[in-house]
């Protein structure tokens, strides 16, 4: 099908000058592929359902909008977490801040390294899981990202990883235009922690593509960067197998433009996905969402989506959020909440729960809530002596704590939690 | 201790007066108990004191040992020594019970000018607290009063209130909800705080709690007002005869 005129406009006007990155592996024929894919399926506009709630405009613009960089006095996270870092400074990556790109029970290389073999286990997954991923919901700007992102990471697991890999995502230029594109495959019965931190570049874009093997198991904790000008969209891929665990949570503090989507393909028996968010968000230029689809393709398996908000000032925040049960995904258990705190009358929050169920023996919820501080609790604290600003924060942060509590590892929740009180104390 | 003169009170909402002259005097070391029928305005009388949002007072005073208490927020009253027992204990998911009273006991401290305790001592003060209410370790960890039993909620009420000490307890119809062996474990809680220094106003439907927790001085109130008061023998009255005689006789 024809694209409609104004699609086609802005997909040619965007790609004119754009020239696919230089390989000389596997990873050409990948590039120009999404490249046509891009042309074909046309950057997303305001008009396209699934960009209802947020507007894309300044994602599909040729230039990255400028952002200022954002400095205060916390030092940077994990800081005492055992890791490996590697670290991205605008998009491109800093070889002297980076540690050597070793770990015991994993291999780490840059994609750029990867992409210059001719043959690569990266080259099954690249562009692969987005690929999939484009049914029934296109993600073009995914797909822009496979064919214009220069470098990321490769990561195959096939042990136990002795600590966790931390990409660290610096912003030191306020037009920088970044787009990285992450490849990570847990082998069968292999584990692995993967950190993100950062604001990364004025405006980022960001794939990971995740294969998680047969009884294998991935988490992810990130942090997204406090630069309040900073736009980012992500994608994260994943496919998961029988008996496998699939983890990841994001923080995200401020940002004028954020997009997370999270596509899950469960495709094995007993297999656990659970994707979560807390994001607080203070000011009517503040704009976060967070986009997911989840699909049953298999026995027995659990989902979980946590998602929480708190917006203040004008914020703006979104969801939505979709469980597919295919045919045959029989006992699935798919759980999804979707909740903000509103702290005054100019915030908002829209919200578009989905089930697609195909299959009659499952069980899935989901619910979605808009709501203020509960007036009652704030009179129960305060009754006790604790100070209006101090009982306000504890409810807010009490209000995100379902969401925290899907990060696995206590420590790594601690200093977000941390983090968060800084904030809102800050704000209060 | 606590002087109320001729407090009235009407909901901020609507243009409805609850309490209508309200005079109580309870001295250091008494403990009074206010029984009433329904709807006559003595929950009304203990979130006025402790200061909650939706009443407006249009007439009188409340004052603790001296200071006025209806200017102030409700951490200020608390801070000056003031405590209510609320009648529903209010569950809150995503705090921790212990984090809850350690900010709570510090920030009065604070307020007062105190040193703050640390972990270690508050945790010490604490155990040895709930040990006395037969709460156990896995309760202090839960968030507040989530998953608690009514019997459970009204003990840690009592927690709290031997955690941080008050000068002036309002216990608002903490009989209502628990069996016989809960209100006794509750009663105990409170005998042991009672002292030369603390005094406790009990806000109670029926007469039963105050077998278990003696009274110096019972007033019944009605329509907004104290109507009557007199020894323990007036909550016996109430409870053989209802109401009814008291306040055809006061009419």
């Amino acid at each position: 099908m024809a694209l409609a005129k104004q699609k086609q406009e802005l997909t040619e006007t965007r790609l004119a000058d754009v020239r696919l990155p230089e390989g000389n592996g596997w990873i050409n024929a990948a590039r120009a592929d999404a490249l046509a894919r891009v042309r074909q399926m046309g950057l997303p506009t305001r008009r396209d359902e699934y960009w209802k709630y947020t507007d894309p405009t300044t994602l599909t613009a040729i230039a990255a909008p400028k952002a200022a960089l954002f400095e205060n006095d916390e030092g940077p996270l994990f800081a005492d977490v055992d890791r490996v870092k590697i670290v991205f400074v605008d998009g491109v990556f800093d070889a002297e801040a980076s540690d050597d790109l070793e770990a015991a029970g994993m291999t780490i290389e840059r994609l750029a390294d990867a992409a210059a073999t001719d043959i690569h286990w990266v080259k099954d997954i690249y562009g692969v899981l987005e690929t999939r991923g484009q049914d029934p919901v296109h993600r073009p700007l995914a797909t822009l990202n496979t064919a214009l992102a220069q470098d990321g990471v490769a990561i195959r697991v096939t042990g136990k990883a002795e600590k966790p890999i931390n990409l660290i995502y610096l912003h030191r230029d306020e037009t920088s235009d970044a787009a990285l594109h992450n490849v990570i495959k847990v082998e069968a019965g292999a584990e692995m922690t993967l950190l993100e931190t950062g604001p990364a570049a004025s405006r980022f874009s960001q794939v990971l593509e995740v294969e998680v093997g047969e009884g294998g198991t991935f988490h992810h904790v990130r942090a997204q960067g406090r630069d309040h000008e900073r736009r980012a969209v992500t994608h994260c891929f994943a496919r998961i197998a029988a008996e496998a665990t699939f983890k990841s949570f994001t923080l995200t503090f401020n940002g004028v433009l954020t997009r997370n989507e999270c596509i899950l393909e469960i495709i094995g028996d007993e297999a656990t996905a659970h994707v979560a968010g807390a994001c607080v968000g203070d000011g009517g230029d503040f704009h976060h969402d967070d986009t997911v689809f989840i699909t049953h393709d298999a026995l027995n398996c659990e989902s979980r989506q946590v998602f929480k908000k708190v917006l203040r000032n004008g914020a703006t925040g979104v969801f939505q959020g979709k469980i597919l049960v295919k045919e045959g995904a029989q006992k699935t258990d798919g759980y999804q909440i979707s909740q903000s705190l509103l702290l005054d009358d100019d915030s908002q929050f829209l919200a578009k729960p989905e089930l697609e169920i195909y299959a009659d023996d499952v069980a899935c919820s989901h619910g979605s809530t808009s709501g203020a501080i509960d007036e009652d609790a704030l009179f129960y604290l305060r009754s006790r002596g604790v100070p209006e600003r101090v009982a306000r924060n504890m409810l807010t942060l009490s209000f995100l704590a379902e969401a925290l509590a899907e990060i696995e590892d206590e420590a790594l929740a601690d200093e977000l939690r941390d983090r968060l009180e800084t904030w809102l104390s800050r704000r209060s | 201790m606590l002087e109320i003169k001729g407090l009235e009170v009407k909901l901020e909402e609507e243009d409805k007066q609850i309490l209508k002259g309200v005079d109580l005097s309870v001295p250091a070391g008494a403990v009074h108990a206010v029984m009433g029928p329904n709807g006559s305005g003595k929950s009304t009388l203990s979130y006025v004191l402790s200061g909650k949002d939706g009443y407006e007072v249009i007439g009188g005073s409340a004052t603790l040992e001296g200071e006025d208490l209806l200017d102030l927020e409700p951490e200020e009253r608390a801070a000056l020594g003031l405590f209510l027992a609320f009648q529903y204990p209010v569950e809150i998911p995503g705090v921790g019970n212990m984090t809850f009273l350690r900010t709570a006991a510090n920030a009065q401290r604070k307020a007062r000018g105190q040193e703050e305790l640390s972990a270690a001592e508050f945790l010490k003060i604490i155990r040895e607290k709930a040990k006395s209410l037969k709460i156990d370790a896995e309760m202090l960890k839960r968030p507040v009063n989530m998953g608690f039993s009514g019997g459970e909620k009204k003990r840690n009420e009592i927690l709290q209130m031997a955690m941080l000490e008050p000068k002036m307890c309002v216990l608002d119809e903490t009989d209502s909800g628990l069996d016989v062996d809960a209100m006794k474990l509750v009663a105990d809680g409170v005998n042991a705080l009672r002292s030369e220094g603390r005094s406790f106003l009990v806000i109670t439907h029926y007469q039963r709690l105050l077998d278990h927790i003696r009274p110096d001085v019972v007033h019944i109130m009605a329509d907004g007002k104290i109507v009557k008061s007199g020894g323990p023998e007036l909550a016996l009255e109430v409870e053989n005869n209802g109401y009814k005689d008291i306040l055809a006789e006061v009419a």
